[in-house]
């Protein structure tokens, strides 16, 4: 018997040696990981995650501190792709899918007083101080934050609707749904 | 006893024998339609860039005047159907499943049906260039009129990129109801095979095949008769099986090999053309008429007089339907197409285009829709897949949101012919699933690009914000600098100044 | 026009349904079952159709539970056949609660537990029949001689009721009078005693006997010619392939020719092997369960060849005399593996998922 505990001790501590060792001298310096889900995100800076930019919210989602689902323009695409680099799980159907807005400048109502192009991430608003602004509707990513300021509400989110080469098809009734009307 | 040319056939996996329902309409001689009181032609018939307009609103044209032309390599024009005015030109139902809108141009006939100037015809179109008939091809706006309306001249220059040694042509049509290939082959065997020949010449082939299912023997004598004389030119019998017309397949039952995957017919040294297309190029070559009318099949048990009718690009169904005696039974289904490939229409008020090779309007018993249960893994889709598919596999995946994981077991190479659907004892929707699939797919990689965008763009704002900051900053600088140096200049003035004063003192004290 | 706004073609179907796929294996269940209720008399009907109806009740209890709607479900036939399945492997003069348990453990645990129909990982016939032999070996291996109806063995009505409620109605009786092992039950006991096979196949029934069913066993042992009619036309009927079915009895038949040249003395002829036991009615009714097999052919192959192999291995050099359903159970816990492994190729590309290359003159690479 005491044989028998002296060899499990003996084992014990040489594995934990061995380990400490490993972990000093293995150790990985900072944080790949932070890197990697930054290059997954939108990267406009929109803010809506609630951090100050795409960065400071990859290094909250990289240390576990923010969920997977934070980003509104990443949407499930966004969510699938980061639970699958981290290996977790996530329910897809909470993610709410944002319906992707696109901003619209009310020509009438605009008085140019700048304050909208100055704040946009992707300078998507053209015009200058006193002139009319307008909306590259390419560059927007519907971020809101031009929407927030304007003194005379002229800006307007629009849904981006289909059109005939953006349109598929969706996915068939689920057949609980129908067994469910079915009972 | 008829006899057809003899050639090895191969067979192909899988597929589908569904009743083929052509006894509604394959006895009824092509007709032409009355002139409707209002056509509206898109702009986008094809595969490929809309057409761009070349008239505007109340302009008066004539009947073959092009009233679009083609926008890029890959692209096709528009012509009028008929002389008349241009009423207008904007958003108009589209002839899809979606109901969206469409640029469309709406075209009042004036009942005079005149032709404008045609452009001079070859007096032997043998005698052109291979590249001069792709462009009259091209001018006159033909495109696939099997249904895939990929604009016909492209195909036909593919001879410059590959080396083609033989022509194909698809009078499989193997899709139920539909009867219009038909027909075209037994009423007008001679011109069909004409443009079978033009086209041949255009792609500089040595050997052309035409290709017809065994359903339809007197099709097969027809044009066996017509090519008799024509040594280059077989007629071959395909067995009657669901999806024979898919140009991979029809290559793979003639020649035994398969098209390589995301590649073409061509990468075999052959093209694939549809009879119609055939016919149209013949108009094309021989008249100079442009593509403004096609044969469409109306079939189904909700429909009163089923028939084959020829019809002017752009007439409304709703004019089609009333020829045919309008509705008789409760209609389930109005499809553009077959029914196994074909899309729902929303509504008659949709026109005709160049693709529309029939229209079928079904009843409850015919739509045969049951109520969705289960999978048992029963593998009839992958016994029926003729792309050795796993369909239960990949709709699996779909439903539980793992669209990469369906892409990785070749959602990518299904053909959406239907034949798992057809045959699956559950009533799964795979085919919807697959299209969904599809699509999800093809929108997330629009929101992958513009993402990328995105970020090029607010890269390009802050390293613009950083450059102004940047230049204010030197700015300031350098203006500190001359305050500086100002400073001190004003200082060795005053320096100079006081010295001079002093000395003024002293002289003046003296 | 209907209200579903997006529903996809294909707007025709062929005739398949899941009510249509049980109907017809059920029909061709139906001439072995009934030769089954001939041999073997009345309390075999009161066990088939108790089975049945615990069946359909167990269905019916665990779908409500689930919160799916019970008349769809119940009406796809599918629980019907799975307790005719297993009432075909149960002893015929069984009581009443094999029948009863067994029915329950198929349907709550072989199958509802999963997800319901075409979630199951086994096949449910057989998770009940092994769980029954596990727990009560000795109900489960006491197997009776035929005794036809209306013939002098046969018991009546009174007898049948008591042989199938035993303590209910009477006091239980004894079956010693009536009970006789299977083939494959004596010969195991024979070879294991050092019996030379040879004698001890003389005094069992001559094969023929086995071909044609007046031997003793469970209804589906007995009686090869009717099942394999029945497999034949679910053959003709395409509601199975030829693979599965083949590839078993092959394999069971081939290692048994094998074995059996090396030692006549020791292994048992391919011909009892095939003809006896539930070889056949395993090879075309339970290795074909649509839900448990592999989808591919490759993969269908590789399934009955192990199911054979695992028949082979379990009836000979283990203290079980069938080795059908535990097999059978051993191939389906494969089945993923091997539905993940030996896929289709797809059109267009070679066997490793890579697209086709044609070199310059038209061969491929």
């Amino acid at each position: 018997m005491i044989s028998a505990i002296l060899i499990l001790a003996t084992l014990g501590i040489t594995m934990g040696t061995l380990l400490g060792i490993a972990s000093k001298y293995l150790a990985v310096e900072g944080n790949p990981l932070q890197q990697e889900i930054e290059e997954m995100l939108p990267g406009s800076q929109c803010g809506q995650c609630n951090y100050p930019g795409c960065t400071p919210a990859a290094e909250a989602i990289a240390n576990g501190d923010a969920a997977i689902t934070i980003c509104p323009p990443g949407g499930k695409a966004l969510v699938e792709s980061l639970a699958e680099k981290l290996g977790v799980s996530v329910e897809l159907s909470d993610v709410e899918e944002k319906i992707p807005t696109v901003a619209y400048v009310h020509e009438s109502l605009c008085i140019g007083c700048t304050k909208c192009f100055k704040r946009c991430p992707t300078d998507a608003i053209i015009g200058g101080s006193k002139q009319i602004h307008a909306v590259f509707a390419d560059a927007c990513t519907g971020c809101e934050k031009c929407y927030d300021v304007c003194p005379t509400e002229c800006i307007e989110m629009r849904p981006i609707q289909p059109t005939l080469q953006t349109w598929y098809w969706p996915l068939p009734n689920k057949e609980g749904e129908k067994m469910a009307k079915a009972a | 006893m008829k006899i057809l040319d003899q050639m090895k056939l191969f067979k192909i996996r899988g597929g589908v024998h569904p009743e083929d329902c052509k006894n509604f309409a394959a006895e009824q001689g092509i007709v032409d339609l009355p002139m409707p009181p209002l056509l509206h032609i898109p702009l986008q018939q094809h595969i490929g860039a809309p057409a761009q307009p070349l008239v505007k609103r109340g302009d008066l044209v004539k009947k073959g005047q092009i009233l679009a032309r083609s926008q890029g390599l890959v692209s096709a024009p528009v012509h009028a159907p008929t002389s008349g005015r241009i009423m207008g030109i904007g958003g108009y139902p589209a002839h899809h499943a979606s109901g969206l809108l469409i640029r469309t141009i709406t075209l009042k006939p004036d009942e005079k049906d005149q032709w404008g100037k045609l452009p001079a015809v070859a007096s032997d179109p043998f005698q052109l260039l291979p590249q001069q008939i792709a462009q009259r091809v091209a001018d006159a706006g033909i495109v696939g009129m099997g249904g895939a309306t990929f604009p016909s001249a492209v195909k036909l220059n593919l001879r410059k990129r590959y080396h083609i040694d033989t022509l194909v042509i698809n009078g499989a049509e193997c899709e139920p109801y539909l009867t219009c290939d038909d027909r075209l082959m037994r009423e007008k065997p001679g011109d069909v095979l004409d443009g079978i020949q033009l086209m041949g010449h255009a792609l500089g082939v040595k050997s052309t095949i035409i290709a017809i299912e065994n359903n339809k023997p007197q099709a097969q004598n027809a044009m066996f008769n017509a090519a008799k004389d024509f040594p280059d030119v077989k007629v071959v019998g395909l067995p009657t099986r669901y999806p024979m017309g898919s140009e991979k397949h029809l290559v793979q039952t003639l020649t035994g090999k398969e098209t390589p995957a995301r590649g073409l017919t061509a990468d075999l040294g052959i093209v694939v053309h549809n009879v119609a297309t055939a016919l149209a190029v013949h108009e094309a070559l021989r008249f100079g008429n442009p593509l403004i009318s096609r044969v469409m099949t109306v079939s189904g048990q909700a429909i009163k007089k089923p028939a084959n009718i020829r019809v002017l690009i752009g007439t409304p169904l709703s004019h089609l339907v009333d020829f045919c005696g309008g509705f008789v039974s409760e209609l389930e289904r109005l499809i553009s197409g077959g029914p196994m490939m074909g899309q729902p229409l929303p509504s008659t008020r949709v026109p005709v285009i160049k693709g529309s090779n029939g229209l079928l309007a079904l009843t409850v018993d015919e739509a045969k829709s049951g109520e969705q249960m289960p999978c048992i893994r029963c593998a009839s889709c992958v016994q029926a897949c003729p792309c050795g598919l796993l369909p239960l596999e990949m709709a699996a995946n779909i439903k539980a949101g793992s669209l990469d994981a369906s892409v990785n077991i070749g959602l990518l190479d299904c053909i959406s012919c239907g034949s798992c659907a057809y045959v699956c004892p559950s009533h799964i929707p795979l085919v919807q699933y697959f299209n969904y699939a599809k699509g999800e797919l093809a929108s997330r990689q629009q929101v992958q690009h513009k993402q990328g965008e995105t970020k090029r763009l607010a890269e390009a704002r802050t390293a613009r914000m950083e450059a102004i900051k940047k230049a204010k900053r030197e700015a300031m600088l350098k203006r500190k600098e001359e305050m500086k140096r100002k400073k001190e200049q004003e200082a060795k003035k005053q320096k100079e100044q006081a010295e001079k004063q002093q000395e003024d003192k002293v002289e003046a004290s003296v | 026009m209907s209200e579903e706004a997006f529903i996809s073609g294909p707007y025709n179907h062929s005739k398949a349904s899941i009510s249509k796929t049980m109907g017809l294996v059920m029909l061709a269940l139906v001439p072995a079952t009934v030769f089954g209720w001939y041999q073997f008399g009345l309390p075999t009907i009161f066990l088939f159709v108790i089975t049945i109806l615990t069946a359909l009740l167990a269905e019916a209890i665990a779908l409500k539970m689930a919160g799916k709607p019970v008349r769809t479900f119940l009406m796809d036939g599918s629980a019907i056949l799975t307790g005719w399945l297993l009432a075909m492997t149960l002893p015929p003069w069984a009581p009443w609660w094999i029948g009863v348990l067994g029915a329950f453990l198929a349907i709550i645990i072989g199958k509802q537990v999963f997800g319901g129909i075409g979630q199951n990982l086994f096949n449910p016939a057989m998770v009940a029949r092994v769980a029954l032999l596990i727990s009560f070996p000795l109900e489960m291996t006491l197997f009776t001689s035929p005794a036809p109806l209306y013939s002098q063995h046969s018991p009546d009505l009174m007898q049948s009721l008591a042989i199938t409620f035993p303590g209910l109605l009477t006091e239980a009786q004894s079956l010693d009078g009536y009970t006789g092992a299977t083939v494959l039950g004596y010969l195991k006991i024979e070879i294991g005693r050092g019996v030379d096979l040879q004698q001890a196949l003389g005094s069992t029934e001559p094969l023929w006997n086995t071909f044609w069913g007046n031997i003793g066993g469970s209804m589906g042992e007995t009686s090869a010619i009717l099942i394999l009619l029945g497999g034949l036309f679910l053959l003709y009927k395409r509601i199975i392939t030829w693979i599965i079915p083949v590839a078993m009895l092959g394999t069971l038949g081939g290692l048994a020719t094998i074995f059996h040249l090396v030692d006549p003395q020791t292994y048992i002829g391919p011909m009892t092997h095939l003809m006896s036991g539930a070889a056949i009615l395993g090879a075309f009714f339970i290795a074909t369960d649509l839900v448990t097999s592999p989808v591919s052919v490759r993969g269908q192959l590789v399934f009955g060849a192990g199911c054979g192999l695992l028949t082979f291995a379990i009836r000979t050099w283990t203290g079980y005399p069938e080795g059908v359903a535990f097999a059978v159970m051993l191939m389906n816990a494969c089945t993923p593996l091997i539905d993940h492994y030996l896929k289709p190729r797809i059109y267009g590309r070679d066997k490793k998922g890579q697209p086709l290359i044609y070199n310059e003159e038209g061969g491929k690479s």
